[in-house]
């Protein structure tokens, strides 16, 4: 049964949708430069490669297992009565996207959307495990996380799934909002990238015999900046879309996501700026630029349900939240995570998603608000149970398939190898092969 | 250690769930929403302190 209607579209509504996601290319763009600039010379090419690789698979999974399992409200699911509430856990679509006819109606733009953001959410965890990732290994992982763990949480909330009808079954608000992706895409991405992180370890000099990290730069911040720039496009494309297909917003409503998103973004890289100016007596470019990314990702949940003003505060909020959890998370929890992507995508995603339980207004979600205090009170129980589903479901799912693939494929470049570099070992020459290496850069081993 | 803090994030996610399912009253949800989070967050603490360990030992 279809537990769930599909959003009504309009033409203009289907028009602009097919233009706001032919954008998301660019944020997909933006995160693999800004991956690339983190990592260091030794990787580079290695780094980019792996970016086509992951969004080639990611598309190819998506488009065999993934639509099917994800589906789209109004479309045919598996459900479970619990209690006399239907509980709709899974896509009971065709493999192949048999069954939906890719003529513009918004199940097809839905799979158009879906095929792009789910390469989005497969590059988050590229950054995380740079340098030391095997390419095959990037390639079976992302299937998993694209055919199997993607499809399955989307389903949950964008596909009429469970999260989405909490407030139709329990009176939880609206149920679980997320317009843009900070759940699905980005939390998913983050939880995935911290899986890898703790199975792959550090690289080979992060940690001295002490424990302390040292500090191993990206070898070009004009790569990172630039693709800040090209991600803010491809987010705005992102959070636009999502908002017409799984928020059902009008299309008017998209100025104000765009409005939110540029905001969100604002507000996170002077937060950041002025934070590492305050830590350091300088502004860092690095965490500048994670903290523009954070803003982005916690812009993508709340987009269409919030004031301009929330956005620039939630903004200003993940901005703070990235710079001082970036280095905790290095110092005290000995994660090596180049990117930074735990902390922008994991961190950043759920301060999206409980950021729409805490501004998200009555009348911008749909609601009659005859009682505002209460509904918002039950927005917000339904945004914490999303974030108890991504840290108590998705979290020990993806950690448990990334360890049986490394008991079968080991995922971690061999120490020897790593020394040289991945663009050597993977791919027999470097990404700028008239430079000579820098003796400095072995020096450390 | 690592096995249990892996167990004890779903277990926390049970009860949430359970709460949503059994419970009316809005005072008692919430509080059960709020211990299954503490104690999904319990094993994640405990996860990450066993690859704490864990990366030490192979110092």
């Amino acid at each position: 049964m279809s537990p769930q209607s599909p959003p009504a579209m309009s033409e203009v509504s289907q028009a602009l949708c097919i233009l706001f996601i032919l954008l998301i290319p660019l944020a997909l763009a933006g995160l693999a430069l800004i991956n690339t600039g983190l990592s260091r010379l030794r990787s580079a090419a290695h780094s980019m490669m792996a970016a086509l690789c992951v969004v080639a698979v990611a598309a190819a999974a998506y488009f065999i297992t993934g639509f099917a399992w994800q589906g789209y409200p109004g479309l045919a699911s598996h459900t479970l009565s619990i209690f006399g509430k239907e509980w709709s856990w899974l896509g009971a679509g065709h493999f192949f996207l048999r069954g939906v006819p890719l003529d513009g109606s918004p199940a097809s733009l839905a799979a158009l959307s879906q095929l792009l953001s789910v390469g989005l959410a497969a590059l988050i965890p590229l950054g995380a495990a740079a340098e030391r990732w095997r390419l095959r290994a990037c390639c079976l992982s992302t299937a998993l996380l694209a055919g199997v763990t993607y499809p399955l949480f989307a389903h949950w909330v964008w596909g009429g799934g469970w999260l989405a009808r909490l407030g139709a079954n329990y009176g939880l608000g609206q149920g679980f909002l997320d317009a843009g992706g900070s759940s699905t895409i980005q939390a998913v991405g983050g939880l995935t990238a911290l899986s890898l992180v703790w199975l792959l370890g550090p690289r080979r000099g992060k940690y001295n015999l002490e424990g302390m990290p040292a500090a191993l730069p990206g070898h070009n911040t004009v790569l990172v900046l630039f693709g800040c720039l090209l991600a803010l496009v491809g987010w705005m494309g992102l959070n636009s879309a999502g908002s017409l297909l799984f928020a059902g917003v009008p299309p008017g409503r998209t100025v104000l996501v765009a409005v939110n998103t540029l905001l969100s973004a604002a507000g996170a890289v002077l937060a950041a700026a002025a934070t590492t100016r305050y830590s350091f007596g300088k502004p860092d470019a690095s965490l500048s630029a994670n903290g523009w990314v954070c803003g982005l990702v916690a812009s993508s949940a709340g987009c269409a349900f919030i004031p301009p003003a929330a956005a620039l505060l939630i903004g200003l909020v993940a901005g703070a939240l990235v710079t001082y959890t970036v280095a905790w998370m290095e110092v005290h929890l000995a994660l090596d995570d180049p990117a930074g992507a735990v902390s922008v995508h994991a961190l950043g995603g759920i301060w999206g998603i409980l950021a729409v339980g805490l501004f998200s207004r009555a009348a911008a979600v749909g609601a009659s608000a005859a009682n505002p205090g209460m509904m918002q009170s039950g927005q917000m129980l339904a945004q914490v149970v999303g974030v108890a589903t991504l840290l108590g479901f998705v979290l020990p799912f993806t950690y448990s398939l990334n360890w049986l693939l490394n008991r079968f494929f080991p995922q971690r470049i061999p120490p020897e190898e790593e020394r040289q570099g991945a663009d050597l070992y993977e791919l027999g020459a470097g990404a700028y092969p008239e430079f000579m290496t820098h003796t400095d850069e072995f020096s450390q081993w | 250690m690592k096995i249990t803090g892996l167990l004890l994030m779903p277990a926390g996610w049970f009860i949430v769930l359970a709460a949503l399912v059994l419970l009316r009253a809005v005072l008692a949800q919430n509080l059960f929403v709020a211990a299954g989070m503490g104690v999904e967050i319990l094993g994640l603490v405990l996860f990450t302190r066993a690859h704490l360990v864990a990366k030490r030992g192979n110092e």
